[in-house]
């Protein structure tokens, strides 16, 4: 982020100033603080507790908290399968979020439905909310969450504020 | 105790009643016509000689090119006893079963699901209405002739607020209820 | 003076709360802070396992059961085989009986650590979760070893194993073994005596022996109330008639009885274990003999012409079960889990059907609750130990 110019413009070169601009610094410390709603629904929920306990620590990525309220969360991983019966409440969860949010879909069966294809089971939630990004895995391992985590990070760094 | 000894204890008790022993690999079972049902389980349950006091299961089969097309079967324990039983009643699709639920407390919600799986009306049951699927949806799904894949718009919307009087107005709505015919009954709200 | 009109709060506990233990949306009838009425709903996470199943061949169903209750997956999937192999009238060698044996503790002590973890955070213990979970990571090692996936292996297969146990399973497990029970120890001295644990979970969400009998909660919950049921000493399975071990009961039926009913558990399934693993034999038998079932291994594939055949049978058009039914029940982590498996002496199943200890559970749950404050609802679901895919499958 430090950007070295040609022109001191007038100030002593020794002095710890950095520049970049607002929307970058916005985006970099909306990475370093994602705190995900909880959204675990089977399976892939408990290797998101995983994930966040002690080995797979992800408060060291940002994710300090899970939060309770969606109201006060950045991020939406929806680990499970989403049957038909919950896709109302589901969906409304993702509108009480604020802006800025993201949606991870962990998991095949939020990905795509999974080894459920059948009636009860939603072929994959992005039919009922906008997804950042998957992450493949039957449950996927917590490093792979975590890989999908840094990815997301590196999305939002790209993206415009 | 094998079949034939329990319908040896249980004729005495219930009359008129035609018990059947059934085939099994794993523990007794028994045939059970639908209307001495609710007599066999309180019989099985308070008879000393007997005494299942558990109901661990009820489920259905649907044998579909068959008439009658589905079974019912219960599966009871007699901790006291060591004992397990396999209860099997043979319904028609237009057929009804009577509730135990008077017998055994745990026959409520199994039963609810029997009926939003199967379609089977229990007689009697004070709560009959869909416990897996949404409340509004059509078809009994696990029954031979439902499809596996569907294909259908997922429904992402439902009613912000909803009154309680509402709430429980909906609850009586979605109930079957059907009481046990005198003669000839009223035809099934299905 | 007016009379002071009171009338009750209903609020709803949604199905996305961070204390339901997954998906179960509970309507509360609240005066004040007492529960007047709950009436839950499920089917949040109904899977339609039963019905994929029906579509899939025999050994192919063992992926699907073992999601259902995905807090003790191998457990699911021993019952599964276990009534598949009665209805094919299969007999283990007993080093494969051994090996279940252990794995179905092993899964045992898995599962409970979750239910320590989470019911005691829950209650606001909130640290006992990172460790329970810190345990779990070594019991996931230990499945990744034998099978290289941490959370469902689909190691138990419809005619015993799927391949022998690999190197170094020995040592793992027996280490693991000789660290756990200090462990265990120490998250009893953190609890047990702990005045606000006691005052959370003492009294609360009382249940007599009769009553839960009644709603057929046959588990640590009927156990924590007086009774001894215990399928593993009522009717042994795979081998458990030669092990020794306690079946730990208590009388008062609360909150606080089922948490040192599953504690005790918890150490005599290391006593199970460790009997488990003095017996196996670290290479040996890991299937059945009957080649309609089992798939030859791979180097008589390669080399004779019968086991090519055998092994092509067997992984495309599948083998044929006779028709019947069956129902052989194990002991989970949550009571007794059994499926009743109808077949029709085709290559597919006809009916599958999981006898779930969570739905039970949650059917119980308005009658425990009522009269208790609204605090008490979160530590009840947690001590009944339900999980929401067992209660919908």
């Amino acid at each position: 982020m430090t950007h070295q110019d040609e022109h001191d413009h007038g100030l002593d070169p020794d002095l710890p100033i950095l520049t970049t601009t607002v929307e970058r610094i916005v985006q970099w410390a909306r990475t370093s603080a994602i705190w995900p709603a909880q959204f675990g629904l089977a399976c892939c929920a408990i290797e998101m507790m995983a994930m966040a306990a002690s080995r797979y620590d992800i408060a060291r990525f940002g994710a300090e908290v899970f939060r309770g309220s969606p109201r006060q969360s950045d991020l939406m991983i929806v680990a499970g399968r989403l049957s038909r019966k919950m896709a109302p409440a589901m969906r409304r969860v993702y509108d009480q979020m604020p802006e800025p949010k993201w949606v991870i879909s962990m998991g095949a069966c939020a990905s795509v439905g999974g080894v459920f294809d059948n009636y009860a089971i939603v072929q994959g939630v992005d039919q009922v909310v906008p997804v950042d990004v998957y992450v493949p895995g039957c449950p996927p391992r917590p490093e792979s969450l975590i890989y999908g985590i840094v990815q997301l990070q590196q999305k939002i760094l790209r993206s415009r504020a | 105790m094998d079949a034939p000894a329990v319908i040896d204890a249980l004729s005495p008790l219930v009359s008129g009643a035609a018990y059947e022993a059934g085939a099994s690999v794993d523990f007794a079972t028994i045939y059970v016509p639908a209307d001495r049902l609710v007599e066999t389980c309180t019989a099985l349950r308070d008879t000393p000689s007997l005494s299942f006091n558990v109901l661990l299961e009820v489920t259905a089969a649907d044998y579909l090119p068959r008439d009658p097309r589905f079974e019912v079967v219960y599966h009871l324990l007699s901790v006291s006893r060591r004992q397990r039983l396999r209860l099997k009643v043979r319904v028609a699709e237009t057929g009804f079963v009577p509730t135990v639920q008077g017998v055994w407390l745990s026959a409520g919600w199994l039963e609810r699901e029997v009926w939003d799986m199967f379609g089977i009306i229990f007689d009697g049951h004070p709560d009959l209405r869909r416990l897996l699927m949404p409340e509004d949806w059509e078809g009994h799904p696990q029954r031979k002739d439902y499809p596996v894949q569907i294909q259908k718009a997922v429904q992402t919307y439902e009613p912000l607020e909803i009154s309680e009087a509402e709430f429980k107005a909906n609850i009586v709505r979605d109930r079957v209820t059907r009481t046990e015919p005198k003669a000839e009954g009223p035809e099934p709200k299905a | 003076m007016a009379e002071l009109r009171t009338e009750t709060m209903t609020v709803n506990m949604g199905p996305q709360h961070p204390s339901t233990h997954g998906v179960l949306r509970l309507v509360l009838e609240l005066d004040g802070e007492v529960v007047q009425s709950a009436s839950p709903t499920i089917g949040y996470l109904h899977t339609g396992i039963e019905k994929t199943a029906e579509q899939k061949k025999w050994q192919q169903v063992i992926p699907l059961v073992e999601r259902m209750d995905y807090l003790g997956a191998q457990s699911n999937s021993l019952a599964y085989a276990l009534s598949v192999e009665k209805l094919l009238g299969l007999e283990m060698p007993q080093r494969v009986k051994d090996i279940r044996v252990l794995i179905a503790e092993l899964q045992r002590l898995s599962s409970h650590l979750i239910w320590l973890g989470t019911h005691s955070m829950e209650i606001g213990a909130v640290s006992m979760l990172f460790y329970a979970i810190r345990e779990r990571e070594l019991l996931l090692n230990i499945n990744e070893l034998l099978a290289g996936f941490r959370f469902f292996p689909s190691y138990i297969r419809i005619g015993g194993l799927r391949e022998d146990l690999p190197r170094g399973f020995h040592e793992a497990v027996s280490a693991f073994l000789d660290r756990f029970p200090g462990k265990l120890d120490e998250y009893e001295g953190l609890l047990t005596k702990n005045d606000i644990f006691l005052r959370r979970t003492e009294g609360v969400g009382v249940v007599s022996q009769e009553d839960a009998l009644a709603w057929g909660l046959v588990g640590p919950i009927a156990r924590a109330a007086g009774s001894d049921y215990d399928v593993r000493r009522y009717f042994p399975y795979t081998g458990y008639e030669a092990y020794e071990f306690e079946v730990p009961t208590a009388t008062e039926g609360d909150v606080f009885a089922r948490y040192r009913v599953r504690m005790r558990e918890m150490r005599e399934s290391v006593k199970i274990c460790r009997q488990a693993i003095d017996r196996i034999a670290p290479s040996g038998a890991f299937a059945c003999n009957d080649t309609r079932v089992v798939p030859p291994p791979k180097d008589k594939v390669y080399t004779e012409m019968e086991a090519l055949i055998q092994h092509f049978l067997i992984y495309s058009q599948g083998f044929t079960v006779p028709a019947g039914d069956a129902y052989v029940p194990v002991e989970g982590p949550r009571g007794e889990h059994g499926t009743y498996v109808v077949s029709d002496g085709t290559n597919r199943p006809w009916r599958v059907k999981m006898r779930a200890p969570s739905f039970m559970a949650i059917q119980a749950l308005p009658s425990l609750v009522q009269g208790g404050l609204i605090a008490d609802v979160v530590a009840v679901i947690g001590s009944n130990d339900v999980v929401m895919g067992d209660c919908d499958r």
